[in-house]
């Protein structure tokens, strides 16, 4: 059958326009910002207080002032707190007074120290990145990827191999190759699930989060045997990767501050191109927001499902690859601390949106880095940055519990809502 | 409204798509080879097995070594999946077709075990002993989805819940120094997730997939959390005591069988009192009907008169009591610590076994068993002296399960209305 391109695009462009975006006039702007914006900050308020009621019903020091009053208990509480999110502030943004010192004092080293804890943060964001593009990319395409921290690893694993056995490249070269190599990885572990969805219509949820618990024996195996460091005495890590393979770091050590960062900007703002902005992109958002629509516009539902968890993978692979090139320099089994799952989240948060993901990812790296510091100074487990992530979706997913909470009024627009059914859903 | 539900059973059960027809028959036939070309052109004629058919620590119900022929078993086991892919591939088993499958990988597993052992002895018996173990979290689990997905709810979080259970019953168990307190507790944890996923995507009708997901995150953190917390840091609050095992009069005797099902841990017994409970609620009375009208076609119930509402809460809140029970065995009835992420996808598996037993209890247990025979080979590996690395054969069970689940869903019985919010009209 000969396709008639500009009937289908025609037909998508009306189905996407209906569900996706109601008419949006000029001077409705505004205030659609803020009502776009407002659940996500909401959650993420709503978040970090109840972040700061599990702090304090688990502090010794709060029970211990209870038993002398109820007055030192309430006090004790929000000393606590206090300590904890000064703690959570100051390891991930800076501490303002030492930054000022720092640039009284008009040294360059001090200055870097002193903005090294938002530098870190960034450092921190960038897997983040990557791992939300690609949940938000699979979201938009009708796909839900659990499967992000598998692809992660073998895009990570493809990427370590490559940084360490190839020899004698120029940077130039072989920097992106090893980088490329990690996103092929990530594109073979995510095209798997697309093709069996796309086949027998066995539901890419099950099947992202085996092939996750395959990736982790995966390069389990390969770390302890094949890509096993020759000195490493039995330890599960890779040989360091070769110095043309690395992304540059800019500051001297400890800074951590790299190019990946920027990478991930621009393949961020590539995702937003491709998905907004040309056909492909339009094929995939009409596939994602209503199959049987599509498939009656004259798509291939298969081919737009297996080519999305493709470059869904290959952008977690991403996500791997810059960690292991920029910042670890070889793999261990501690690659990850659930990049992949908090990028779930991160996506919902962000809208699925390219520019969403950006500034939830900082969001993220921001509060992971800065738990690493409450850790330190108040012996909170790092885990409750989890319980805080959970928390904030919970509310982004929910929007009525926060409109309640706050007693917002209902928005005239229609409501985001991603496309994720039951097992039988998505083939038509 | 029986009638009419019958015609279109029977529909959908006789329409099972060429493609997943072709996908299993291939499944089949690879099965037949991998045996044929792996284990029978590798073993020398002559050769003998032994099982020792009595589990260690066990001093009733035992039974003599039970000694074969390696090569002619190794080729009956070649035969039976080949003329099953064959007939497939030709014909189609219809309904049998996910026992089928079953049959054939268990063919796999078996012939593994005993081109494995070929000139030597395995104890079968205590393989097949931890497999009945290993399957209780893997059917549990599947019981819970079973439960509320019957009712059209999806339930991801079962992963979660689990964790949680294993989590809540090792500390409430190590406080109160009583196993059974520690259930209980487990129960009530999983009742407590449940009824956030209940009222996330009942009430508020958010995603299903996103609202198991909020709790599987929630869980991972939280669990994580009070283990750093207070567990590792106080190992009074981790050890909880162990449900021990418990004969049964008479029963326990019974060779093979007596130590598999009938002196063993009180979470089997649970297990299948659970599974003649379901199965019968379920099939068998206007409740069971009743929930599962819900799960096929709200809006009819609806119109009939029943609270699909109430219904799905019922449900839900259901499959995290169970999914609570599953949880605590890992503490409880098994490993008797916690340790953070010790359900390793247990739950998540169950789901898989769910949909491999066509969203009944019956298929459900079958499926758990499949699955716990996987598991428990692979931690004997290492005792068989296997050429195959660990890692590589802890894959199994999660390769059977995408292979399994290739074409399964969506179609045979699974309830139409899952994944889908009601909204009264």
């Amino acid at each position: 059958m000969k396709r008639e391109p500009n009937k289908f695009e025609e037909a998508g462009q009306a189905i996407l326009q209906e569900i996706n975006e109601p008419d949006q006039e000029q001077e409705q702007h505004k205030r659609s910002v803020w009502s776009v914006v407002s659940i996500p900050l909401l959650a993420i308020l709503t978040g970090l207080i109840i972040g700061a009621i599990l702090i304090a019903a688990t502090s010794s020091s709060v029970y211990a002032a209870f038993g002398e009053s109820p007055w030192r208990g309430i006090g004790a509480i929000f000393s606590e707190v206090y300590q904890a999110y000064k703690a959570l502030f100051t390891g991930s943004i800076g501490d303002p007074v030492r930054i000022i010192n720092a640039l009284r004092s008009g040294e360059g080293s001090a200055i870097r120290a002193a903005f090294n804890p938002f530098l870190e943060s960034l450092v921190q964001a960038t897997p983040y990145i990557f791992a939300g593009l690609a949940v938000a990319f699979g979201f938009r395409s009708g796909l839900f990827n659990i499967g992000v921290e598998g692809q992660l690893f073998i895009g990570a694993a493809c990427a370590t191999f490559v940084g360490y056995a190839i020899k004698g490249l120029p940077f130039i070269i072989h920097m992106p190759l090893a980088f490329l190599a990690g996103a092929l990885g990530g594109a073979l572990w995510g095209f798997i699930p697309g093709l069996l969805k796309a086949l027998t219509g066995g539901h890419e949820v099950i099947n992202t989060i085996m092939m996750n618990y395959i990736a982790f024996r995966l390069t389990e195996w390969l770390l302890s045997g094949v890509m096993t460091r020759p000195d490493s005495g039995g330890m599960p890590i890779s040989p360091l990767i070769e110095k043309s393979a690395q992304i540059p770091q800019f500051f001297k050590s400890p800074i951590r501050f790299h190019l990946g960062f920027f990478i991930a900007l621009g393949v961020a703002w590539l995702i937003w191109w491709l998905l907004f902005k040309t056909k492909w992109g339009l094929n995939f958002r009409t596939v994602g927001a209503n199959p049987r629509a599509a498939k009656y516009a004259g798509l291939s539902v298969p081919k737009s499902y297996m080519l999305a968890m493709a470059i869904s993978g290959a952008l977690a692979g991403l996500a791997g690859a810059v960690q292991v090139l920029a910042v670890n320099r070889s793999m261990a089994l501690g690659l990850s601390s659930g990049y992949g799952f908090d990028s779930i989240a991160l996506a919902l948060i962000g809208n699925n949106h390219p520019l969403g993901v950006v500034l939830t990812s900082i969001l993220f790296g921001t509060l992971r880095n800065g738990a690493t510091r409450m850790m330190v100074v108040s012996r909170i487990p790092i885990d409750i940055v989890d319980v805080m992530q959970a928390i904030i979706l919970m509310f982004v997913a929910a929007p009525a519990i926060i409109r309640s909470l706050y007693r917002l009024r209902k928005s005239k627009e229609g409501e985001e809502t991603v496309f994720v059914s039951g097992w039988g859903g998505g083939q038509s | 409204m029986t009638s009419n539900s019958q015609v279109i059973k029977r529909k959908k059960i006789f329409e099972i798509p060429p493609a997943r027809k072709l996908f299993m028959g291939i499944v089949e036939v690879l099965i037949a080879l991998v045996i044929l070309l792996v284990f029978v052109l590798n073993t020398e004629p002559q050769t003998l097995t032994t099982f020792v058919m009595t589990p260690g620590g066990i001093d009733i119900g035992k039974m003599a070594d039970w000694v074969i022929p390696t090569l002619p078993t190794l080729i009956t086991l070649t035969i039976i999946p080949a003329l099953i892919g064959v007939y497939q591939l030709i014909r189609g088993f219809g309904r049998a077709t996910n026992a089928m499958v079953g049959l054939s990988g268990l063919c796999l597993i078996f012939g593994f075990i005993t081109w494995q052992a070929g000139g030597s002895s395995v104890n079968l018996a205590g393989m097949l002993t931890s497999a009945v173990l290993l399957a209780v979290p893997i059917t549990l689990g599947a019981f819970s989805g079973v439960l509320s997905e019957r009712a059209g709810v999806v339930n991801i979080a079962i992963e979660g819940m689990m964790l949680m259970g294993a989590m809540i019953g090792a500390l409430v168990g190590s406080i109160t120094k009583n196993a059974w307190i520690g259930l209980v507790g487990a129960l009530l944890s999983g009742l407590l997730l449940s009824s956030i996923h209940a009222v996330l995507s009942i009430k508020y009708k958010i995603n299903q997939v996103i609202s198991g997901t909020v709790i599987n995150i929630f869980s991972a953190g939280m669990t994580a959390f009070i283990s750093q917390k207070y567990l590792q840091t106080n190992q009074v609050l981790n050890t909880p005591p162990l449900f021990t095992r418990i004969p049964i009069p008479g029963l326990a005797n019974i060779p093979l069988l007596g130590p598999m099902f009938f002196n063993t841990n009180v979470f089997v017994y649970i297990m299948f009192i659970l599974l003649i409970v379901i199965q019968v609620a379920l099939f068998s009375t206007r409740w069971g009907l009743r929930l599962r009208s819900v799960g096929e076609h709200p809006q009819a119930a609806d119109t009939l008169g029943i609270n699909v509402i109430k219904t799905r809460y019922m449900a839900v809140l259901l499959s995290g009591l169970v999914a609570g029970v599953g949880g605590a065995f890992f503490t409880l009835g098994s490993v008797g610590r916690f340790n953070e992420g010790m359900t390793a996808g247990k739950g998540f598996i169950g789901l898989a076994a769910m949909i491999f037993g066509n969203w009944r209890p019956l298929g459900a247990i079958g499926a758990g068993f499949l699955f716990g025979f996987a598991d428990a080979i692979g931690s004997k590996l290492l005792l068989l002296g296997s050429v195959i690395p660990p890692q590589i054969m802890a894959m199994a069970p999660y390769l059977i399960t995408m292979i399994v689940l290739a074409g399964f869903i969506g179609k045979g019985d699974s309830p139409a209305a899952s994944g889908e919010p009601y909204e009264k009209e």
